[in-house]
């Protein structure tokens, strides 16, 4: 039974001897933005490399239980892990953008889909740069590293990168956290559009920033979700005392 | 008081290490330099031996220089060809099995400290074995033998340096591990690729062990990998035993020739090194 985009059911995860998931739970909800919320060290961001299966990298790790996309379980699955990553952009806490080209970072998701030639490449860069706000700052310099752009604007071009890729959800790591608050509030406000078309999955530790952009909430803590609800529900009324004490900054 | 005593004899050791180092070199340069280079003719490196490399006091070192670029442009396509594999495996493809990556490792690292006398016997046993002569090609797979822990271990090194991020960012858009490795790992590691490369072929020129028993020697420029050749090292081997002067020249000019190839491949090394940066991530 599944409600949401995507369901992770019972999902234990151990690093070696650490068991660093303890049976989560979750639903996403289709075109929302989820916030997955906790202090550092939650598991947070081993929960967000588990749905994309990039935590498969690690040496020793062991996952156990059932990750639902659309009713298809992503985990236990023959099919090619390079199409499930497909259908989500991962956008990490330090943007880490390809040692190539402005144009080229983007024209690689491109090109690994099969499209390639500059005249079908140019159009479809230019539509990504422009959905992220960043055509106009470097569409004289396409051809410039990408590592010569500001923090800020790796960080939009990597969500470009991740969009051109064509996902159905977008997986972000603490997206903002590198950023001066300029930058970060672009990004924010990118987020918020960017819901129409996505499913949105953020990690944060900022309070204040999941109740500014949240539409549901899961409270992490020590590898087990404590509470989940929609952001209103979450934040006003919470329903268990780990939540509140959270809230209040027991843990900071 | 102890302390800054101690402090003055580290400094002057220091001093004096640096002294002697620098004071070394410039004398092993300044040897060659001072026996070789009055020798330095057009003739010497636009000929051929004249009346054989032992006892004819006419001609050059053509044939070294000729033999050993073949020798070590052989080898070193050879152990490109295995290498950039490998070191692409050890840090994508078999990222996960780090036990078995790092005993890998290890035995490049033995087969690197290996002298290269026992290649070069290796490389003679395996002729015999099977069937070869002295030849170019036999030079060449030896050589190339000798090369390849040292290649492939220095790519490993900057490949184990590339940030796990970038490794990760590339596979979280769906590519698959060669795309990883072929469009994003070579690209971020390429000054170290050149590096590695120009490194093993310094090393592939200037040793004379790997090549004694597996090229022979000859006055002529190899026109096919079956035939003998003669390289640089070996020149300098075989005609500083020479009780002719003329020859022992010949000898001389070999040894500064190597000595300005090697030095002209190390500061291209480095040159390399540094260029190609702008694109990479740091």
């Amino acid at each position: 039974m599944q409600q949401g985009k995507i369901s992770i059911q019972n999902l234990d995860l151990h690093f070696g001897k650490h068991h660093i998931l303890k049976n989560v739970n979750i639903e996403i909800p289709e075109n929302q933005l989820t916030v997955i919320l906790g202090p550092s060290g939650c598991g947070k961001t081993t929960l967000m490399k588990t749905l994309n299966r990039l935590v498969e990298l690690e040496e020793t790790v062991k996952i156990n239980g059932k990750i639902f996309l659309d009713n298809e379980d992503i985990l236990n699955t023959d099919k090619d892990v390079t199409e499930i990553r497909k259908k989500m952009g991962l956008l990490s806490q330090r943007p880490a953008p390809l040692p190539m080209s402005i144009f080229n970072n983007i024209a690689y998701g491109l090109r690994i889909n099969g499209i390639s030639g500059r005249r079908k490449l140019a159009p479809l860069v230019e539509k990504y740069l422009r959905q992220v706000n960043l055509w106009d700052e470097v569409k004289d310099r396409l051809k410039d590293p990408a590592t010569r752009l500001s923090i800020g604007q790796q960080q939009r071009l990597c969500l470009a990168r991740g969009l051109a890729v064509n996902p159905e959800i977008i997986l972000a790591d603490e997206p903002t956290s590198a950023l001066d608050p300029l930058s970060a509030s672009i990004v924010e406000k990118q987020f918020a559009e960017l819901k129409k078309d996505y499913t949105l999955v953020m990690v944060t530790h900022v309070l204040r920033q999941a109740r500014r952009i949240a539409d549901y909430v899961v409270f992490m803590y020590l590898g087990e979700v404590i509470e989940q609800g929609p952001v209103k529900e979450f934040f006003e009324n919470p329903k268990m005392e780990k939540t509140r004490e959270y809230l209040k900054g027991a843990f900071n | 008081m102890w302390r800054k005593i101690e402090e003055k004899v580290f400094y002057y050791l220091m001093i004096i290490s640096t002294v002697s180092l620098g004071l070394l070199l410039v004398l092993i340069v300044a040897t060659i330099v001072y026996r070789g280079l009055p020798y330095l003719s057009w003739e010497m490196i636009s000929q051929t031996p004249k009346g054989g490399y032992y006892f004819g006091r006419e001609g050059g070192i053509l044939n070294a220089i000729i033999g050993s670029l073949y020798l070590s442009s052989g080898a070193v396509i050879i152990a490109l060809v295995i290498s950039l594999p490998v070191s692409l495996a050890m840090n994508i493809h078999l990222k996960r099995r780090k036990k078995l990556v790092n005993g890998l490792r290890f035995i490049l690292d033995l087969l690197w400290g290996i002298p290269s006398i026992v290649y070069g016997a290796f490389g003679f046993t395996l002729m015999i074995y099977l069937g070869i002569k002295a030849s170019l090609l036999a030079g060449i797979i030896t050589v190339a033998f000798f090369i390849l822990p040292i290649m492939i271990r220095s790519m490993d090194e900057v490949m184990k340096n590339v940030p796990l991020s970038l490794i990760e960012s590339a596979f979280a858009l769906g590519s698959t591990r060669s795309e990883v490795a072929f469009k994003v790992m070579v690209r971020q590691t390429f000054p170290g690729i050149i590096t590695a490369v120009l490194l093993a072929f310094g090393r592939g020129i200037g040793d004379v062990a790997a090549v004694l028993f597996t090229t022979g020697y000859t006055d002529n420029i190899p026109t096919s990998l079956m035939q003998q050749t003669a390289t640089l090292p070996l020149a300098v081997f075989f005609q500083l035993g020479s009780p002719i002067p003329e020859v022992q020249n010949r000898a001389y000019a070999a040894a500064l020739i190597l000595t300005i190839i090697i030095l002209v491949v190390s500061i291209s090394t480095r040159y390399f090194g540094k260029r190609f940066r702008k694109t990479l991530i740091k």
